[in-house]
């Protein structure tokens, strides 16, 4: 821990939800880091508090939000500590957000030049006529044909794809050491969805941000992140490299979600699905959250929430499963053939590794 | 623009006729005649007013000779104020009218606007509901209940401000606040109503994302964007504001068209009807061309002269 390689640290945070019901327990004690340079991808179903997770880091919570504990240190310093001055000042600056639907997070009635070259104007007090400058080259940057006749445009006069680079280039414009994006393409066709993904990798590597990426599509997730850590019910429950995490998977419900994600293998006529609904936050079962909902529940499943269990230096998973005296299971088909394939590739580990980031140790969290 | 322009002159023209018509007739269903004393007046003396003022031939000459008088700008002479053109009468009383009419449109809309927009940005505390019951009273108060009041209190018994008359800008203030009482409740209410929706928007929360502090949201983002709709009930706004005026000029005394037309419906003075009626129509015609122009203006969604991509 303390790694010297790690922008983000996120430690134990919990998050509630005042309502007139009571409270929503909406992050149950999340820790993870996000090194330089990386790609980490936050994945769950909706209300698994992807989102909650990432706003409590911008500050930008619901006024009802209540953060019982945790840190979240960047630079040494804890942004949960922080002023709402100060967090204004490092919002947009050092950590900007890409939001899931361009065609409403644009105002209507600001120039799309303006509203890229805004930040500037706020955290460097640049003029608008230089800001107007250096909006166009990021509009560029980010694939906008013909910029220097649109930048006086307005946000209707673009399409969903386009409006998304714009949002692009608004988080970018400032070369934020942590880009967070919140599901950046669930509202995009898979053609535009390509596109922005490829353009948000092209620029990740010219302008070495680290990224969060929230998604709740594991089809987005293998071609975006170096690492992966998986959510349920406001808990990571497993997180690993993106190789372990599909092809290795320790967690009933990431096997769960994978099953579910159709591949050109899938045959049959029904998709697998997971049986159920998450649990209620107002009142969390005792116990693994999942259990409910999970076929290999164990009877200690509902009495005693499950630690992380070490798989490999990297990898970790949240499961009764792996411990030493619980019973061997033989997880669903699909995973036993990824298991497989996982297995022939460690045999010729030779180009097969992907260039990923040098894991240093890291001892178990909990 | 030129053609957009030309073709709302257009329809202005064809409102004006079809307000001209429909007033017309309505106006000769009124019960009585223009005449004040006609119980001590002969058939024959009636005949010849009658005669001199054209009001014994049939109504639709009356309404074709009305029509070609109005097209030559020709309104006719007042019944009540003889030998005074129609024309001339409304010219020299429009000032004040206008005036009143505008400044409390002009205060009230502001001021209306500045109370909305910070009842909404401290929603649900004592601000937010401070604001709501004031524009509450403000809109279910008629303003001549209002103008009473303040007539009484500010005026009688205050003494701050003069009761009934007319002269300068200080005699203009209490019936500028009973007018303006209901453009500011209106546009109060409907901005904080907007301005909520505005502010849990997606692209107030991007332009929090970006770092800009809680007044740079409000100011740059928030604003233009509730007020847009507020464009919309100005019309209405201006509509209440003249009927409002009819009274209240009549309770300060103020000379102007508010006050006459009154008097002239009163006394079935028919071209000082018409004149008037044709004033307040074009008038209102007028007001919601701006607000359409203005809508084109501050929303570049639906301006009319768009770059072709």
């Amino acid at each position: 821990m303390d790694n010297e390689k790690d922008i983000l640290e996120v430690r134990n945070l919990q998050v509630n939800f005042k309502t007139y019901a009571g409270d929503v327990k909406a992050i149950r004690n999340v820790s993870f880091d996000l090194r330089k340079g990386e790609t980490l991808a936050i994945v769950g179903e909706s209300g698994s508090g992807k989102s909650v997770t990432t706003r409590t880091i911008m500050g930008l919570n619901a006024r009802n939000a209540d953060i019982t504990s945790g840190t979240i240190m960047y630079k040494g310093e804890d942004l949960l500590k922080k002023s709402e001055k100060e967090m204004e000042g490092i919002r947009g600056q050092d950590i900007a957000e890409i939001f899931q639907d361009p065609m409403t997070s644009l105002d209507p009635t600001m120039k799309i030049g303006r509203q890229i070259a805004e930040p500037l104007m706020v955290h460097k007090g640049m003029k608008k006529e230089k800001a107007l400058a250096q909006a166009l080259e990021m509009m560029k940057l980010v694939g906008i044909t013909d910029a220097e006749n649109r930048i006086n445009d307005y946000p209707h006069q673009f399409s969903g794809g386009m409006r998304q680079r714009i949002v692009i280039a608004i988080a970018l414009i400032n070369y934020p050491e942590i880009l967070i994006a919140d599901e950046p393409t669930t509202a995009l066709d898979v053609t535009i969805q390509a596109q922005i993904l490829n353009l948000m990798k092209e620029l990740q590597d010219k302008i070495s941000t680290s990224i969060i990426f929230i998604t709740h599509d594991l089809g987005v997730v293998a071609g975006m992140a170096d690492r992966v850590a998986v959510m349920y019910a406001g808990k990571i429950v497993e997180y690993g490299t993106v190789d372990e995490i599909f092809y290795n998977p320790k967690h009933p419900y990431t096997w769960g979600l994978l099953s579910s994600m159709p591949t050109l293998d899938t045959g049959g006529d029904e998709l697998p699905s997971i049986p159920g609904t998450p649990p209620d936050l107002l009142d969390p079962p005792t116990g693994d959250a999942f259990a409910a909902r999970n076929a290999y529940a164990l009877k200690i499943d509902t009495e005693q929430e499950p630690p992380f269990f070490k798989v490999s230096d990297t990898h970790y998973a949240a499961t009764w499963l792996l411990h030493p005296d619980a019973p061997k299971v033989t997880p669903p088909d699909q995973i036993v053939a990824r298991q497989k394939k996982y297995a022939e590739m460690q045999k010729d580990l030779v180009k097969q590794q992907r260039p990923s980031i040098p894991v240093e140790e890291e001892e178990e969290q909990q | 623009m030129a053609k957009y322009l030309a073709k709302r002159i257009f329809y202005l023209i064809l409102t004006l006729f079809i307000v001209i018509t429909v007033t017309f007739f309505l106006m000769k269903l009124l019960p009585g005649t223009p005449l004040t004393n006609q119980a001590k007046l002969s058939k024959s003396q009636i005949h010849l007013i009658y005669e001199q003022y054209g009001l014994n031939k049939p109504v639709w000459q009356q309404y074709l000779l009305y029509l070609a008088g109005a097209v030559k700008g020709d309104f006719g002479t007042s019944f009540q104020f003889s030998d005074q053109p129609v024309s001339y009468l409304i010219s020299s009383r429009i000032e004040p009218s206008l005036q009143i009419g505008l400044q409390a449109m002009i205060i009230g809309v502001i001021l209306g606007v500045i109370i909305g927009a910070f009842g909404a940005m401290k929603q649900n505390t004592w601000v937010d509901t401070t604001t709501t019951v004031v524009s509450i009273l403000g809109i279910s108060i008629p303003s001549f209940v209002l103008a009473v009041l303040l007539q009484y209190y500010l005026g009688l018994k205050a003494g701050w401000f003069p009761i009934a008359e007319w002269g300068g800008f200080i005699y203009t203030v209490l019936p500028t606040l009973a007018l303006g009482a209901q453009p500011l409740a209106e546009s109060a209410r409907f901005v904080r109503t907007e301005m909520v929706d505005v502010l849990s928007s997606d692209y107030i929360e991007l332009a929090k994302a970006k770092g800009l502090s809680k007044t740079g949201v409000i100011y740059h983002h928030a604003l233009r964007n509730s007020l847009i709709p507020l464009i919309t009930i100005v019309g209405p706004l201006a509509v209440n504001i003249m009927t409002g005026s009819m009274v209240v000029e009549n309770i300060f005394s103020i000379p102007g068209i508010g006050e006459q037309f009154v008097k002239s419906v009163l006394t079935n003075d028919y071209p000082t009807i018409m004149g008037l009626t044709i004033v307040y129509s074009f008038m209102l015609c007028v007001v919601l061309l701006i607000t359409d122009i203005l809508y084109g203006i501050v929303d570049p969604r639906i301006r009319l002269t768009g770059k072709a991509n």
